[in-house]
């Protein structure tokens, strides 16, 4: 039994050890375009595919996505270039248009009719 | 633990929200790798549910059969196999298990339940090794999320009598606490098939819980508290047993079972506030279940204390696609088992790791693969291994593979309680082996799933093809074959269960849902006496439910109606052959179908009342204790049930809530 209270000790301090470098675990939130559940899937697995970011979270209404990242591996810039890269403006970089053609119809938050439409389909 | 398990979830809840234009009673997720439904408490208020055995009459992937013709319990099945195959956790704790196998189902009120989540297939190594056809959680409700005051009341024309209360009631910002109460009473005897027996024992339950809830949000921290206290006794047998004057005699045959059983549980759960993906969790329970019985001239006695502990810790590997969960389970059970004053007392220890691996690419393909080794004292050291896939080909088509190991030391006693209710000898098999002389049970389940939802005329269904399969290395087998014997010894050749369930749900309108389902079963087991396929269980079975709810007036008062048919087919007997020729039975008993309804009123957001029929057509089965007329002669047997006893049944309840 104290061998048991003594790893459990242990895996505890481990964790919180962790917890505390901020660097290896540290809150982004970036402004991201986008108008429906599949642009939310595609903006959070952008996200995730790149390297250091260990969760990500992007939300319908305010367009939030949420992350952790390692600040050691990556940094907001580069996984702003990879939402990008997908199709979906951020605040601080703008898809190309060639990308953003390619991305499903019901998607293209660009266009006021499509994201008026999915506004009346929630309300 | 909740709080952990809520978050893990939480991305995808969100995608099965744009899927559904309403909330269904019970939902096969279209998200989990594992082959999970969930049914809630909408579905559960469909039948009269008075306790967590009752609850599954509404659906299809539970059996729900009668175990004796004297205590009228109700034991469920899944995959063809009986429950101490499965694993019954409350809150993720193992809960019905041990001395509590056969009755403990009834030891949890229906209104207690919020919400059962029922795994098909091997299931997680989480909470332990002893899962084989599947796993059954069923959460309670909790103080902070029940209503501040819930009675419930019920009769039946049965001369059952129930009444539920909860209480709940916050003390601080951080902490609520919930009191609930639970008292069934049956007094009234009934012979409606004019056999000398009552046809349901004479009960009283009373049960009471207090739940303690603390949350902090913003720390991460989340416990729960639980003590519980069941006081429960039965009396069966002849109609004119008088327990004070007949006990110990041969002269009127009767019995009484009575229970005592104490639960206490600590949960205690916490996510770290920086990292919503990492979390720990603890939990610990301690449980005193003690039965003193007696059937005739029988008596059994168990007194079962049990230690559960688990320690576990969530957390990702690179990003949240990949997540693990590892820990450690510990497990203290001690048996004072006591049958016609032979002493079958012993003490079980295991202690074992595990780890779980999930992978889910957030789109169309998911993994959980786990491992645990544990080492124990009378099964020995072992490992344990579970893999579920699932892969989505097309849209809304999900497939899904499960492989698993599981073992459990057989209880056969606890297990196979009806048989003290007969004049069969009690025969273990001695192969030397560290449990009743028997080798501990060990079973592969193999399962394959499709689930298809598709749109018809507009409206949204789906259609579920499952197959399974589970293949004993060893079992105790139970043997019936002689009817003057129970034999149990360990499995000399093969024995497996087959199942193949299809099920369509069909939301017909607004205001009418369908369900229908075909079942079939091949479980064959080598006896002594040769192959046989498993007694009193059907190979087909048929099932359908309809559901309707008028439109609400003014957002509250509605009418809800509730209809289900069952279609059982022919049953295999155990062989009764050497009987003298009137206590002989058929080699199969007649298929035959049951009906049962309610229907609910909904005055207020307060209140409701509700009335029903179980078994509407008045189906009996004729003669459901051989050789009544002789109880302590030779042939005396009520364990062979495949139908039911009573008959119809007509009941009424009332539900008032106050938030």
């Amino acid at each position: 039994m104290k061998k048991t209270i003594l790893i459990i000790c242990l895996l505890l301090i481990g964790f919180s050890a962790s917890a505390q470098k901020k660097k290896k675990n540290s809150k982004v939130a970036i402004e991201v375009d986008g108008v429906c559940m599949m642009c939310k899937k595609r903006i959070e697995k952008a996200a995730l595919n790149s390297k250091g970011v260990k969760f990500a979270s992007w939300d319908l209404k305010t367009h939030q996505l949420s992350l952790i990242i390692d600040e050691n591996k990556t940094d907001s810039k580069i996984i702003q270039q990879n939402v990008a890269a997908v199709g979906h403006d951020t605040r601080g970089v703008r898809a190309k248009d060639h990308v953003y053609n390619q991305i499903d119809p019901c998607c293209k938050y660009r266009d006021k009719k499509i994201v008026d439409a999915h506004e009346k389909a929630e309300n | 633990m909740e709080p952990i398990h809520h978050f893990i979830t939480l991305e995808n809840e969100l995608e099965e929200v744009t899927l559904k234009s309403k909330k269904k009673a019970t939902q096969r997720s279209f998200i989990q790798t594992k082959n999970v439904f969930t049914v809630n408490s909408a579905e559960l208020l469909k039948a009269a549910c008075c306790n967590l055995a009752e609850s599954f009459e509404t659906n299809p992937s539970i059996d729900v059969n009668f175990s004796d013709a004297l205590t009228g319990t109700r034991q469920i099945q899944m995959l063809g196999l009986k429950s101490p195959y499965l694993l019954i956790t409350q809150e993720n704790i193992p809960s019905i298990r041990g001395a509590g196998q056969v009755f403990g189902l009834t030891f949890t009120p229906g209104t207690w339940v919020e919400s059962i989540q029922i795994t098909k297939g091997a299931g997680s190594v989480i909470n332990g090794y002893e899962s084989i056809s599947g796993q059954i959680n069923a959460e309670l409700v909790k103080p902070l999320t029940d209503n501040r005051i819930f009675l419930n009341a019920y009769g039946s024309l049965g001369g059952r009598y129930e009444l539920n209360s909860h209480l709940n009631h916050k003390i601080s910002d951080k902490w609520q606490t919930g009191v609930y109460i639970h008292g069934n009473y049956r007094n009234k005897k009934f012979d409606r098939n004019k056999d000398g027996f009552l046809d349901n024992p004479l009960i009283s339950q009373v049960n009471v819980m207090n739940r303690w809830q603390y949350l902090d949000a913003e720390k991460g921290w989340v416990s729960f508290i639980n003590v519980r206290f069941m006081d429960d006794s039965k009396q069966t047998g002849q109609n004119n047993f008088d327990p004070l004057k007949d006990k110990g005699r041969s002269e009127v045959w009767g019995g009484e079972i009575d229970t005592k059983r104490f639960d206490s549980s600590l949960k205690l759960g916490y996510v770290f506030p920086q990292l919503p993906f990492q979390s720990f969790g603890f939990q610990f329970s301690y449980s005193n279940h003690d039965q003193d019985s007696y059937f005739g001239l029988k008596t059994y006695d168990i007194n079962h204390q049990s230690v559960y502990s688990n320690l576990l810790f969530n957390s990702i590997i690179g990003d949240t696609r990949s997540k693990f969960t590892t820990g450690l389970n510990f497990t203290y059970d001690i048996y004072d088992e006591f049958v016609n004053s032979i002493n079958f007392s012993r003490k079980e220890k295991s202690f074992g790791g595990f780890f779980e691996y999930a992978y889910d690419n957030s789109d169309n393909f998911s993994f959980t693969s786990g491992v645990r080794i544990d080492t124990h004292n009378l099964l020995g050291t072992y490992i344990t291994p579970r893999l579920h896939i699932r892969y989505v080909p097309w849209e809304k088509g999900v497939l899904r593979a499960s492989i698993g190991q599981g073992r459990k030391s057989g209880n056969v006693f606890a297990e196979n309680q009806q048989l003290f209710a007969s004049t069969r000898q009690i025969d273990i098999q001695s192969s030397g082996g560290k449990i009743y002389g028997l080798d501990p049970e060990v079973a592969w389940n193999y399962g394959l799933s499709y689930l298809q939802g598709f749109n018809l005329f507009n409206r949204k269904g789906d259609i579920t093809f499952d197959y399974y399969r589970t293949h004993f290395q060893n079992q105790v087998v139970v043997d019936w074959e002689n009817p003057q014997r129970i034999s149990f010894y360990n499995l000399d050749g093969e024995s497996y269960a087959n199942s193949f369930q299809t099920e369509v749900n069909y939301y017909v309108d607004d205001f009418t849902s369908l369900r229908l389902a075909y079942k079939f079963y091949d479980i064959e087991t080598d006896y002594f006496s040769g192959k046989l396929s498993k007694p009193l269980t059907p190979n087909h079975r048929l099932f359908a439910n309809i559901s309707y709810e008028t439109k609400k007036i003014n957002d509250i008062k509605q009418w809800k109606f509730d209809l289900t048919y069952n279609f059982i087919g022919e049953q295999r007997l155990p062989d009764t052959s050497t009987n003298t020729v009137e206590y002989q039975l058929e080699e199969y008993s007649n298929s035959y179908s049951l009906l049962n309804t309610q229907i609910t009123k909904v005055f207020t957001e307060k209140f409701e009342i509700y009335f029903g029929v179980e078994n509407l057509t008045d189906l009996k089965q004729k003669n459901p204790i051989l050789a009544s007329d002789d109880p302590f002669g030779d042939s005396f047997d009520s364990t062979i049930i495949y139908a039911p006893i009573f008959g119809r049944m007509l009941y009424s309840g009332l539900r008032f809530k106050i938030n």
